[in-house]
């Protein structure tokens, strides 16, 4: 069996699913039945100075019947006294001293109230610290949160503050509302932060209520933006930590990864492009933490089918095949081709052809079921048939290369090679 | 033996009688539906329909709570859509072409949600269709069954004055008068009616008979085109011997008072035998044992292959508790004072396929005897023969004869339904009602 043990910075966990600062995580009742369910580790929802929460703090998105497709919120950070939540870190450190424990830090921005978090929590014994530099709302109008994730050399700045204290291993968490996320990582990593993660949430608005014609959350009326997570926002979690991966400076420290994780197999592509673990929060929010069966053993099973020992092993393993578009090989060419004995002739992969690719699936009309075939010559190679087919396996992408030969663009122009010509 | 009204309690006939596909009890459950739906193009359902309801479009509408559009989106095909996401035999139809059955899933369950937006339209009386202003034309229709009422609804809405002629006093033809009472109840079948006449411009005359107070010579001068959807009468007799005994019944007329009369009213004898296997026959069968019957046997001349009814029909008389016997054939009806005794049949053995391309019956000369009190006669319906054929109307053993667009022989009249093919569902005779009228909007140059 695959050994899914997590070493993040010497941090160790048994597995590598930690819970996301954020409710899951907010006090000693939640974090215990975290572990007891068997979660690796938690990063404690963020400390800081007093704030106030308003009611009504959550909206969704839903598709076709596909509850909490993404989340949205408005809370801030911890409600509750910082005292009360420094003792039930320590409370549940002592019974579970085999789980990561990492505490996430939000203070005022200064040097003084810096020093005086980072020692507070040290005191606890605490494994780590995150700091959050990602809150999208309510915080960044105090200058904290995004407002500093969102301009590199005041996160540096933070991050050099922290440092010159901190003895336990720092992550910093950026915030993805920014055009890239790589400015804001390589000054923290100068800065001296011992690891990042990301992402923290995207800012939004969830919909509109047709009825009162208030945004969501409705609070009193009224509404502002919010932060959006759950498996929405996975595709650009992924492509953020694909580029801090990529940059030769940030991919020197290790990535904690987090947005829209819900599966095992979530987990699978976060580590694959270059996390060592990852972090959950709307998917404990929607299920509860018993979906932490599923995580380990679905991605130990997997490890096992790939011959993966360890994480190690496939940590960062599909980065080296993200490229640039210029050195994508045009001479590799795909079409489809549809299963006769699978298809249920519902029609799908024609009408999208038909009307938004390249019209190349015939029809031959039937009572009642149609029959469809690729008109290969016509094909593309898009993949939309493929995508929208209900049945799995019934239209496969077949490799016709154009030519034996590798092939990218600027070789392709340089032979004056001829255009598209449908 | 005998033939007893009133054996069981008011609660047993309510159980008995109750709605046998109820619908969804809460907008989730509908929705947990509606999204299974892949809402397929040129979709099978929809082509399997034979008013061609977009099924997909209806279903997505749904899922969407744009209600009123999948509702009118329904009705643009079907105006008796309600009606029919209660009786039609979807097994055969929509759902039986649904994708998912070749994926060995349960096809969509497309008659329920097809019930869940229509019926908050008719309860409500939502107003889909604002009638053209009036072109001055009139046409009669004959016949307020689906046919009627569907060419009726077509006509009214783009300005024509629909007046229709109706024998019973009540509208819906044999929805209200024949199809299960587990399927539809009078209410309903009412409720649907003024729905459909809600549109305006429909005067209905009932208790008016063609051929009896009303000719059609007369509705050939007062009115621009006329409608027939008159339907068929009732059951095919059986020409064997003591078919006039007491405690033999035409199924349609037995059925006609279960529809009319409060359930305890209606007698059942206490060993029924339903002569036939078509829906009408599943339909006597079931009722009958739902009356109290202690006993109720179909006979049948063909086996099971060849039934003209569905599988899901069949179930349904099973789980009745109805016995089927079958390659028999009546032969002979034995009585005592007058009242039925027996039941005499010839086996069959099934010899070549015949023109329905089913194996037909053959007697094998050996016979069997049924103990029974009541015998029902369910072998198909016989077409108002001479009223057609005097008003000089072409037709084929009593079946109207069209063209593709419903017109008959004669200059104006069209026809659509039972009377032209003989007994089909009411979807086929909703769908000729709209092409008739589509034909005669077409003939007034509307
Ligand atoms: C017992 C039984 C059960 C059935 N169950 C189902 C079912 O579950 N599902 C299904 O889809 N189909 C069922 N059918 C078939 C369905 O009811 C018919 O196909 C459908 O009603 C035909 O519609 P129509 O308008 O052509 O004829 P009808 O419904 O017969 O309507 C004809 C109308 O014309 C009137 N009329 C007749 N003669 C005259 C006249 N001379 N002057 C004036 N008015 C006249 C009649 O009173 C009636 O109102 C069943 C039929 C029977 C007999
Ligand atoms: C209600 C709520 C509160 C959150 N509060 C915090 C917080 O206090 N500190 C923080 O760093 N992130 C916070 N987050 C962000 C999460 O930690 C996480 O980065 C984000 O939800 C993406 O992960 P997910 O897609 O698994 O939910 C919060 C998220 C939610 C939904
Ligand atoms: S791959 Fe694209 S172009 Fe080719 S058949 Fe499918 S949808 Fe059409």
């Amino acid at each position: 069996m695959a050994n899914i043990q997590s070493n993040f910075l010497g941090i160790k966990s048994p597995n590598p699913f930690w819970l996301a600062s954020a409710p899951p995580t907010d006090k000693k009742i939640n974090v215990m039945r975290a572990f007891e369910a068997g979660w690796g580790g938690v990063v404690w929802k963020t400390l800081g100075s007093q704030v106030k929460n308003v009611s009504s703090r959550y909206s969704a998105m839903d598709i076709g019947g596909q509850k909490i497709v993404g989340l949205n919120n408005i809370e801030l950070i911890s409600d509750r006294p910082l005292e009360l939540n420094l003792r039930e870190i320590r409370e549940v450190l002592k019974e579970f001293p085999d789980r990561a424990m990492i505490v996430s830090l939000m203070a005022d921005n200064d040097r003084k109230s810096w020093h005086e978090m980072v020692k507070k929590v040290e005191d606890t014994g605490a494994h780590g610290i995150e700091l959050n530099f990602g809150c999208p709302h309510g915080m960044t109008e105090r200058g904290m949160g995004a407002a500093v994730g969102q301009d590199p050399e005041i996160a540096r700045m933070v991050v050099e503050w922290v440092m010159e204290v901190a003895t336990i291993p720092v992550i910093t968490k950026l915030t993805p509302n920014v055009h890239s996320v790589v400015p804001a990582g390589r000054a923290v990593v100068e800065a001296g932060t011992n690891a990042l993660s990301l992402i923290n949430t995207i800012q939004s608005v969830t919909g509109v209520d047709l009825d009162t014609l208030v945004p969501n959350p409705n609070v009193g009326g009224q509404s502002v933006f919010g932060g959006y997570c759950g498996p929405a926002v996975k595709p650009i979690a992924l492509k953020m930590l694909t580029t801090i991966a990529q940059d030769p400076l940030t991919a020197k420290v290790p990535v904690s990864g987090i947005g829209g994780v819900s599966t095992w197999k979530d987990a699978a592509e976060f580590l694959l492009l270059g996390a060592s673990n990852v972090q959950v929060c709307t998917a404990v929010m929607k299920y509860g933490f018993r979906i932490i069966d599923d995580l380990t053993s679905g991605l130990s099973n997997w490890m096992d089918e790939k011959g993966f020992e360890k994480l190690e092993d496939f940590i960062g393993k599909s980065v080296p095949k993200m490229t640039h578009w210029e050195d994508l090989d045009l001479n590799f060419h795909v079409t489809a081709k549809i299963n006769p004995d699978a298809c249920i002739h519902c029609g799908l992969c024609y009408i999208a052809c038909e009307d938004a690719s390249h019209q190349a699936i015939a029809k031959k009309d039937g009572f009642p079921y149609n029959d469809y075939t690729v008109k290969e010559e016509e094909c593309v190679g898009c993949n939309l048939c493929k995508l929208v087919c209900p049945v799995a396996d019934c239209i496969t992408m077949e490799e016709h290369r154009v030519a034996p030969e590798y092939l990218n663009w600027p070789e392709f122009q340089k032979r004056g090679l001829p255009l598209n010509d449908h | 033996m005998s033939i007893q009204n009133n054996r069981l309690s008011d609660s047993e006939y309510r159980l008995n009688f109750e709605d046998i596909h109820p619908p969804f009890e809460t907008r989730e459950g509908a929705l947990v539906e509606a999204n299974r739906c892949l809402f397929c193009y040129d979709a099978p359902c929809t082509k399997s329909c034979p008013t061609s309801i977009d099924v997909p479009t209806f279903i997505k509408q749904i899922a969407t709570d744009n209600l009123k559009g999948s509702a009118k989106t329904i009705f643009d095909s079907n105006i008796l859509g309600a009606g029919c996401s209660r009786v039609c035999p979807v097994e055969k139809l929509c759902e039986g072409a649904c994708v998912y059955n070749l994926l060995e899933e349960k096809p969509i369950s497309i008659a329920r949600l097809q019930r869940y937006a229509t019926e908050p339209a008719i309860q409500e009386k939502w107003p889909l269709y604002p009638r053209k202003a009036s072109t001055g034309k009139k046409v009669a229709v004959v016949g307020a069954g689906p046919a009627g009422l569907s060419a009726a609804h077509v006509l009214a809405r783009n300005g024509v004055e629909v007046t229709v002629y109706e024998k019973e006093a009540k509208g819906g033809g044999l929805m209200t008068y024949g199809v299960a009472a587990y399927k539809v109840t009078p209410e309903f079948c009412q409720d649907e009616v003024d729905y459909i006449l809600s549109v305006g411009g429909i005067d209905v005359k009932y208790n008016q008979e063609l051929g009896k107070n009303v000719h059609l010579s007369d509705l050939q001068q007062q009115y621009d085109a006329v409608f027939l959807g008159i339907g068929v009468g009732i059951a095919r007799g059986l020409d064997i011997p003591g078919e006039n005994l007491e405690g033999v019944v035409d199924a349609i007329s037995y059925i006609y008072d279960i529809r009319t009369k409060s359930f305890q009213e209606v007698p059942v004898g206490d060993k029924v035998v339903v002569i036939g296997l078509g829906m009408t026959a599943i339909d006597a069968a079931t009722q009958s044992k739902r009356l109290g019957a202690k006993e109720v046997t179909i006979v049948y001349r063909r086996t099971e292959n060849e039934k003209p009814c569905t599988d899901e029909e069949v179930d349904i008389a099973r789980l009745d508790g109805c016995q089927f016997v079958w390659l028999a054939a009546p032969k002979e009806v034995i009585g005592q004072n007058g009242k039925v005794t027996h039941l005499v049949c010839s086996k069959m053995k099934l010899g070549e396929a015949d023109a329905s391309g089913r194996r037909a019956p053959v007697d094998t000369g050996e016979t069997f005897t049924l103990e029974t009190d009541m015998v029902i006669k369910a072998a198909g319906q016989i077409p108002f023969e001479n009223l057609i054929s005097t008003n000089g109307l072409v037709h084929k053993n009593g079946k109207v004869t069209i063209a593709s667009d419903g017109s008959t022989n004669l200059k104006g009249i069209f026809a659509g339904g039972d009377c032209v093919n003989g007994g089909k569902e009411v979807v086929d005779a909703v769908q000729a009602g709209k092409v008739g009228a589509g034909s005669i909007l077409k003939y007034l140059e509307l």
